[in-house]
């Protein structure tokens, strides 16, 4: 009973976070990108704009909620809800503090690898329930992405747990010592690129920025719907920036507490200024260039980062 | 500053030039064009009968006009004038040819076998003034709705929704 | 919602084997920079198999209307033809007028024109790579482009007072004369632009996704580009070496120094680029003008307030941004002129996006026709 209460406890707290993670991470985005652009971002609503996303969240909230008339109904009102679950699930099981995740389990790092594939199904029964030939395209489209950015993401996760030993994310952050940056340095770039991929950003949003030629996977979606999708988005932002942090770059050092968290979010935040300044710098893949990258460069790296890696796991 | 003054502005004076080079290759290559040849604003014009125009197109291309310009036509009430705009690279120089279309039968070969380019001008024309050309392989409305009445652009044109513009200067 | 299905039938195509064609309507409302532009493709799974531009939406019947309108009265609708681009639409109509009418302009008036028709031509270069980029999803290029765009623009509203339709260029000179402190602001922008330039061609073009996005895409060969009568960035990215400045040179052109930027493969790669070395060697011209032009009267004297030109008619031309860009003037005595036409650069070179596209997927049909930088202002007239 109070392990149920607890469990529920955390998932709202997860929910929770991603609605901060989203409200942050949308003003900073608007905020960064607007300076790589020579402009200046948000700035009226608030103090340098933070109440910019709350304002926005607002207006999402009073619009019009509209379905297309040949939806599938019950499908079109549930597939966001299947993108956002599995990032908030996957969010708890992100080593937060030393020695402290709020889903500590002994496959934690897998845990946060395999269950936001569940995420793709959100996506393309998204785009197949808008009833439009081309947005059922885009969320297979998406989805294909999605699948095959996998496997070079999780081979790079791999090699750290073959070197520390233990799929336990607590245990892996404790393990850290400062030669993993060099050593993970092509494991770190395949996770950030791979994640990237992933949440279908930057310059492989193909499927959802063809919504401006082609009505994307989510182009029928309004309101808070609309707004349940890009909360995922940024919700995977935070849980990967935080997780990548966490596992290739130190994460709390071991120091103490508050400390802790607040040096491993320092670093989660480092972590998506370089996913923001990505996405504004580079255009957008084509959809067959998207894939020849996942399964002919970043695929072949990660498996010789995991070779690297067990080379290294014998020899210690 | 160099004596700029000594550096020629080639306003249409110069123009004459070239434009005597061009008159005397057309003489000699095909003299039953040269009567036809004119020089008016300081540019070539050339006006021949609707019969010969496609050949004389034809020629035109093989004398090194190797661009097309456009193809328009001007309501002169009994007739159209149909005004073909070429280019040579070679001469340096443009080239209008022109032809006649009586206002009822307003036909003519197309030229859209020596210039490609030619496919969406006479497609206008046809659209603005009602003049076929046959042999097009798409003549159709281009900038004008499908189901459109009327060609806009003749000077007899009639259209209800039209306010007049008060005629004063 | 741009794109629609219309219909999905049964074909067969040249090799006698039955394809499963889907047709579908590219509306003429985008969220792409390009205007009003519908194209009807025709694609075997995603790939296109035939692609037909359908314009006619911006068509106003300018034409028709210059007939209605004294000589000085139609220059402000030449202002609309090309509205990236109204200083050059200006000059080439005015050039007809005084070809018809005998109009001879004061150098410095030419000297002025001059001027701004390049800073026109680095706008309108900065909107088309603008809208290659964000076509391409390269936002802050499209960003960095019009931050360059925007420089010139403030020049033309110190100029002219406006920042899109100048209105500027009339027939014997320029509306007015340029104002004090107007030549070390356009040198001062002049002096800061190619090296933005080559800092945006870095940002875009040297990108290895942009690279890959269009190179080898929407290939149009030199033969082809003179058949279908291609002109201006189109003709030149196709190594077509045709520039009226310099093959058919008018104005003040002879007297300055500059090189005609061409391409190799003729993808939509080099047509951008040739915009962007356009618009460097434009900053040379500028400059070099800047240096030479005088002082003078900026209007023809003894200009009569209702020009009537003798009966004939006269066709003159301009290099425009998009390609060569010309004026067709009737005149049949009176002050208002008996027919006009416009042979508008992008109108010709729409033509090609139904033979370049066949091939490409549709993504790749709306880089090619961005790298076309059709105005529909111009297509339709």
């Amino acid at each position: 009973m109070t392990s149920t209460l607890i469990g529920l406890l955390f998932g709202l707290l997860a929910g929770l976070a991603i609605a901060l993670a989203a409200l942050f991470g949308v003003w900073w985005e608007r905020k960064v990108s607007g300076r790589i652009q020579l402009r200046f971002g948000p700035q009226q609503a608030g103090p340098a704009g933070l109440f910019q996303t709350l304002a926005d969240t607002v207006k999402l909230v009073l619009k019009e909620d509209v379905t297309p008339a040949a939806a599938d109904r019950t499908i079109f009102k549930w597939a966001p809800l299947l993108v956002f679950t599995p990032v908030a699930l996957s969010l708890l099981a992100v080593p937060f503090a030393t020695g402290f995740a709020p889903l500590d389990t002994g496959v934690g790092m897998l845990l946060f690898l395999a269950v936001p594939s569940v995420s793709v199904l959100g996506v393309l029964l998204g785009g197949w329930a808008s009833a439009n030939t081309y947005g059922t395209l885009g969320g297979m489209r998406g989805a294909a992405q999605m699948v095959s950015y996998e496997v070079p993401r999780t081979l790079s996760v791999l090699s750290l747990v073959v070197v520390a030993g233990s799929m336990r994310p607590t245990i892996v952050m404790g393990a850290w010592r400062w030669w993993w940056l060099p050593l993970f340095a092509a494991g770190f770039l395949i996770y950030l690129i791979s994640s990237i991929a992933e949440m279908n950003r930057g310059p492989f949003d193909l499927p959802e920025a063809e919504s401006e030629l082609v009505a994307g996977y989510f182009a029928d979606y309004t309101g808070i719907r609309w707004a349940i999708f890009m909360m995922s988005e940024y919700g995977a932002m935070l849980a990967a920036s935080t997780f990548g942090a966490a596992v290739f770059l130190g994460g709390t050092n071991g120091l103490p507490g508050a400390l802790g968290v607040i040096v491993l979010l320092l670093k989660a935040v480092a972590i998506t200024t370089v996913v923001i300044w990505v996405k504004w710098t580079f255009p957008r893949f084509r959809q067959d260039q998207l894939m020849a990258f996942a399964w002919k460069v970043l695929t072949p790296l990660a498996l010789l980062q995991l070779l690297v890696a067990g080379i290294v796991a014998i020899w210690l | 500053m160099s004596d700029l003054s000594a550096i020629p502005v080639p306003v249409p004076a110069d123009a004459g030039s070239s434009l005597e080079v061009l008159r005397e290759a057309l003489c000699s290559v095909h003299p039953d064009l040269c009567p036809l040849f004119s020089i008016e604003f300081a540019d070539s014009v050339l006006m021949v009968s609707r019969a010969q125009l496609h050949a004389t197109a034809a020629k035109l291309k093989e004398l090194g006009f190797e661009r097309f310009g456009f193809v328009t036509a001007v309501d002169f009430g009994d007739d159209f004038e149909l005004v073909y705009r070429l280019q040579s690279t070679r001469f340096g120089v443009g080239m209008s040819l022109k032809t006649e279309v009586p206002r009822d039968e307003p036909a003519i070969e197309t030229i859209t076998d020596l210039w490609p380019a030619a496919t969406w001008h006479e497609r206008e024309v046809y659209d603005l003034m009602g003049i076929e050309f046959i042999g097009h392989p798409d003549l159709r409305r281009i900038l004008l709705p499908d189901d459109w009445v009327g060609h806009p652009l003749r000077k007899d044109y009639h259209d209800d929704d039209v306010i007049p513009r008060p005629d004063y200067i | 919602m741009t794109i629609e299905i219309e219909s999905r039938r049964s074909v067969t195509d040249e090799a006698g084997r039955g394809v499963d064609e889907l047709v579908v309507n590219i509306g003429p409302s985008h969220p792409s920079t390009h205007g009003v532009c519908r194209v009807i493709a025709h694609l075997d799974g995603e790939v296109v198999v035939k692609a037909e531009p359908v314009i006619g939406y911006l068509h106003r019947g300018i034409e028709k209307m210059a007939e209605n309108r004294t000589y000085l009265q139609v220059v402000p609708l030449t202002d609309r033809l090309d509205y990236v681009g109204s200083m050059y639409a200006n000059w080439a109509y005015c050039r007809a007028v005084e070809r018809l009418a005998d109009i001879r302009v004061p150098e410095r008036a030419e000297y002025i024109r001059v001027i701004v028709c390049e800073l026109q031509r680095i706008a309108s270069h900065m909107m088309g790579v603008g809208a290659s980029g964000a076509d391409t999803g390269a936002f802050t290029a499209f960003v960095y482009a019009f931050d360059i765009r925007e420089r010139i623009v403030e020049l033309f509203e110190l100029l002219c007072g406006a920042r899109l339709t100048y209105n500027y260029v009339r027939p014997g000179g320029v509306s007015a004369d340029l104002p004090d402190g107007w030549i070390e602001a356009c040198r001062a922008v002049v002096r800061a632009a190619p090296a933005r330039l080559r800092e945006l061609d870095d940002l875009f073009f040297g990108n290895y996704i942009a690279a890959g996005r269009m190179r080898g895409i929407g290939v149009l060969s030199a033969e082809d580009a003179v058949a279908w009568g291609a002109t201006g960035p189109v003709a030149r990215g196709s190594g077509v070496p045709f520039d009226l400045r310099k093959d058919d040179p008018y104005s003040v052109y002879p007297r300055l120094d500059f090189d005609v930027p061409v391409g190799e493969s003729g993808d939509a790669f080099d047509r951008g680029r040739v915009k962007l070395f356009e618009s460097i060697e434009s900053c040379r011209i500028i400059e070099q003008a800047l240096d030479q032009i005088e002082a003078g009267p900026v209007k023809a004297s003894g200009l009569p307030r209702l020009i009537r030109p003798r009966p004939g008619d006269a066709y003159d031309h301009i290099e425009s941004a998009r390609g060569s860009l010309g004026v067709y003037l009737v005149s049949d005595g009176s002050p208002r002129p008996y027919r006009m036409k416009v042979r508008s650069p992008a109108f010709c070179n729409l033509q090609l996006l139904g033979r370049l596209a066949v091939g490409h997927t549709v993504s790749d049909l709306v880089v090619i026709l961005g790298s076309l930088d059709p105005v529909f202002g111009e297509v339709d007239r």
